[in-house]
C-alpha cells in the first residue's frame, strides 16, 4: 500500500502534464467535431454533418480529394525512395568499411534540419532566376533542363516528393545501418560457405531479415505525410490562407487542417476542422496499428 | 565481392554524399558573399570573408531575439518533460502495483498519437489559462508532447538494472526519494542523454507551434522568426542564406557532439 502511495506520487506530474496538453485536446477535438459552431460557441448537436460537410461544402469539396491524394503520392514517394535508395545506401556502408562513420554523418545532416528550413532553402536553391541549380546545369551544358520546378503544375508535387525524400534519407540510412550491424554474422557466412553469391545472400537471407526496418520505416513515413506542413509552406512560399503551389499542385491534407482550423476564418472552422482531424487521427491510428501487428506476426 | 562492384559501390556513396551535402555548401558559401554576387552568380565561392550578411540577420532582423527565445523554450521544454518522466519512468519500470501496464500503455499511446490534431483545443486551453503568446504555454504543450517517448526510454532503462540495488538500499533504511535521486536516477544517466539530446531536434525546429500560439514577434522562436524574415529581406538572398545558417548550425553542432545519443533515439523504436 505504501508503495503504491509512493508510486502515485511519482507519476503524478507526468500523468498530469500529459493528461491536459496532450490528451485532452485530442479528445477534445472529438468531441468538438459533433456540434455546430458559431465562431467558438457551440449551435447545436451537428451529429455527422461536419464530416459530410467536408466532402460537399464549397471550398472543401474542390480541395479535399486533391489534398489527399498528393498526400499519398508523398508518402508512396518518400517511402519508395528510402526502401530503395535508402537501403541500397545502408548495405553498401555496412559493407564497405573507407570512410565509414564520415559519410553516415554526411547521410544524417539534412535529416536534422527542420522542414521549414529545407523548404526555404530549396525554394531559393530551385528559383528559376536567381537559383544556384539552374546555374549548375548551365554550367554543365544542360541549361536547356532547366525550368521552374516549382512553378511548373506538372512538376510542382514530384519536386516537393523529392526534396522530402533528400531531406529524410538520412533516417533510413541509419534504422537500416543499425538493423545490419544487429543480424548475427552467421547466417550470411552459412550462405557464403554454401557458395551464395553476394545478391542471393542479400535476397535470400538479409532482405527477409529487415522485413521489420521497412515495416517500422514504412509506418513512419506514413504518420509523417499525413502530417506534412512546414516543408511545403516554405517550399511553396505559402502563406497557409489558400491552396498551395500553381492551381493548388502542392496542397497536402496538414496545410488543408491547418487552413481550415486558423486561415480561412469560416464560422464553422472548430467544427470542420474537428471532423477533419478526427478523420486524420483514424486513419493514422488504423494504418499504425495494422501494420504493427502485421510486422509483429512477420518477424 | 568483386573489385568492379567495390568500386561502383564507392561511388555511389559518395555521389550521394555530394547531393546531401551540397545544398548545404551552397548556402553556407553564399551565406558569406554580398548579395549582389549571389543574384549574378548564384553558385560561386566567396571572393572575401565577410559576415555582414549574419550581421544583418543578427541585429536588423533580430535573430539574436529569436536564438534566445528558441534557446529559452526547447532547454525549458526538455528540462520540464525530462523532470516528470524520470520520476514516472521510475515507479513505471520499477515498482510493482495494480494498474502499472494500463497506465504504461496510457503513456506510450502517445507514441502513436498524431497531437498536432488538437491543436485547436489547445489553443482555447492556453486562452483560457491565458498562455497565447507565451513561452511558457509554448513548454508545457512540448513537454506534455515529449512525455510518452521519455516514458518509453526510461521505462526500459530502469527495467534493465539489477533489481536489487534498490532493495539492498532499502534494507538499509534508506528513504524512497533519496533512493530515486542518489541510487537510481545517477544510472540512469545515459537514457536522459538520449532523451535531452533526441528531443531537442524537433522543438528547435517546430513551426506549427509557435506559428499557432505566438503573436508578438519579440518572443518568436527561430522558424516564424525566419517566415517574418524570408518575408521582409525577400530579395536580400545572401542574409537569407545567412539567416538559415544562423537556425542550421545549432542542430549540425549537437549531431557532431552527440551522434550516438541521436543514433540511440531514432533506433529506440526498432526493439519494441
Amino acid at each position: 500500500m505504501r508503495r503504491r502511495l509512493i508510486a502515485f506520487w511519482f507519476v503524478l506530474p507526468a500523468f498530469l502534464l500529459y493528461t491536459v496538453f496532450a490528451v485532452y485536446p485530442l479528445l477534445s477535438a472529438l468531441a468538438n467535431s459533433f456540434w455546430r459552431w458559431q465562431g467558438t460557441a457551440r449551435a447545436g448537436f451537428a451529429g455527422t454533418d461536419n464530416f459530410t460537410g467536408l466532402f460537399t461544402t464549397f471550398p472543401l469539396d474542390q480541395q479535399l480529394w486533391p489534398a489527399f491524394w498528393h498526400t499519398m503520392a508523398f508518402f508512396a514517394g518518400t517511402m519508395l525512395m528510402q526502401n530503395t535508395v535508402g537501403l541500397l545506401i545502408a548495405v553498401l556502408l555496412a559493407e564497405l568499411p573507407v570512410a565509414r562513420r564520415f559519410l553516415r554523418t554526411v547521410f544524417t545532416v539534412p535529416y536534422l534540419v527542420g522542414g521549414l528550413v529545407v523548404g526555404y532553402l530549396w525554394s531559393l536553391l530551385l528559383s528559376p532566376v536567381f537559383g544556384p541549380v539552374g546555374a549548375g546545369l548551365d554550367a554543365m551544358g544542360l541549361g536547356a533542363l532547366a525550368r521552374p520546378w516549382l512553378g511548373d503544375p506538372a512538376t510542382a508535387l514530384p519536386t516537393v516528393i523529392l526534396v522530402n525524400a533528400w531531406h529524410h534519407l538520412g533516417f533510413p540510412i541509419l534504422l537500416f545501418g543499425a538493423a545490419l550491424a544487429g543480424l548475427p554474422p552467421e547466417y550470411g557466412e552459412c550462405a557464403r560457405v554454401d557458395g551464395a553469391t553476394a545478391w542471393q545472400r542479400f535476397r535470400r537471407v538479409t532482405l527477409p531479415l529487415l522485413l521489420p526496418s521497412i515495416g517500422v520505416i514504412s509506418i513512419l513515413t506514413f504518420l509523417g505525410s499525413m502530417n506534412t506542413f512546414e516543408l511545403v509552406y516554405a517550399l511553396s512560399g505559402a502563406q497557409g490562407n489558400q491552396p498551395t503551389g500553381p492551381g493548388g499542385a502542392t496542397d497536402v491534407l496538414g496545410l488543408l487542417f491547418y487552413r481550415i482550423a486558423f486561415a480561412e476564418g469560416g464560422t464553422n472552422a472548430i467544427g470542420q476542422s474537428s471532423a477533419l482531424a478526427v478523420l486524420l487521427f483514424i486513419a493514422t491510428f488504423v494504418v499504425a496499428v495494422t501494420a504493427d501487428r502485421f510486422i509483429r506476426s512477420r518477424s | 565481392m568483386t573489385r568492379t562492384v567495390r568500386l561502383a559501390g564507392y561511388l555511389l556513396l559518395w555521389s550521394y554524399a555530394a547531393v546531401a551535402l551540397a545544398p548545404m555548401l551552397v548556402m553556407l558559401l553564399n551565406s558569406l558573399r554580398p548579395n549582389a554576387d549571389v543574384l549574378s552568380v548564384p553558385l560561386g565561392l566567396p571572393s572575401t570573408l565577410d559576415f555582414t550578411n549574419y550581421e544583418t540577420a543578427w541585429t536588423e532582423a533580430s535573430f539574436s531575439t529569436y536564438v534566445w527565445n528558441s534557446v529559452l523554450v526547447t532547454a525549458g521544454a526538455v528540462a520540464l518533460d525530462v523532470g516528470v518522466a524520470l520520476p514516472a519512468s521510475y515507479a513505471l519500470g520499477r515498482f510493482g502495483f495494480r494498474g502499472r501496464a494500463v497506465l504504461t500503455a496510457y503513456f506510450l499511446a502517445g507514441l502513436m498519437l498524431p497531437v498536432r490534431l488538437g491543436i485547436l483545443p489547445t489553443f482555447h486551453l492556453l486562452g483560457s489559462m491565458n498562455l497565447i503568446d507565451s513561452r511558457l504555454g509554448l513548454i508545457l504543450v512540448y513537454a506534455a508532447g515529449g512525455i510518452p517517448f521519455s516514458v518509453f526510454v526510461m521505462t526500459a532503462f530502469f527495467r534493465g538494472l539489477p533489481a536489487d540495488l534498490d532493495e539492498a538500499a532499502r534494507l538499509d533504511g534508506a528513504g524512497e526519494l533519496r533512493i530515486f535521486a542518489r541510487i537510481m536516477v545517477p544510472l540512469v544517466k545515459p537514457a536522459i542523454a538520449t532523451v535531452v539530446v533526441f528531443r531537442f531536434v524537433p522543438l528547435w525546429n517546430d513551426f506549427f507551434y509557435p506559428l499557432v500560439l505566438l503573436r508578438s514577434s519579440d518572443r518568436y522562436t527561430l522558424p516564424v522568426g525566419l517566415t517574418q524574415f524570408f518575408g521582409e529581406f525577400q530579395t536580400n538572398w545572401a542574409a537569407l542564406f545567412a539567416g538559415l545558417v544562423i537556425t542550421t548550425v545549432p542542430l549540425i553542432v549537437l549531431f557532431v557532439v552527440a551522434t550516438r545519443q541521436i543514433v540511440e533515439g531514432l533506433t529506440a523504436g526498432l526493439g519494441r
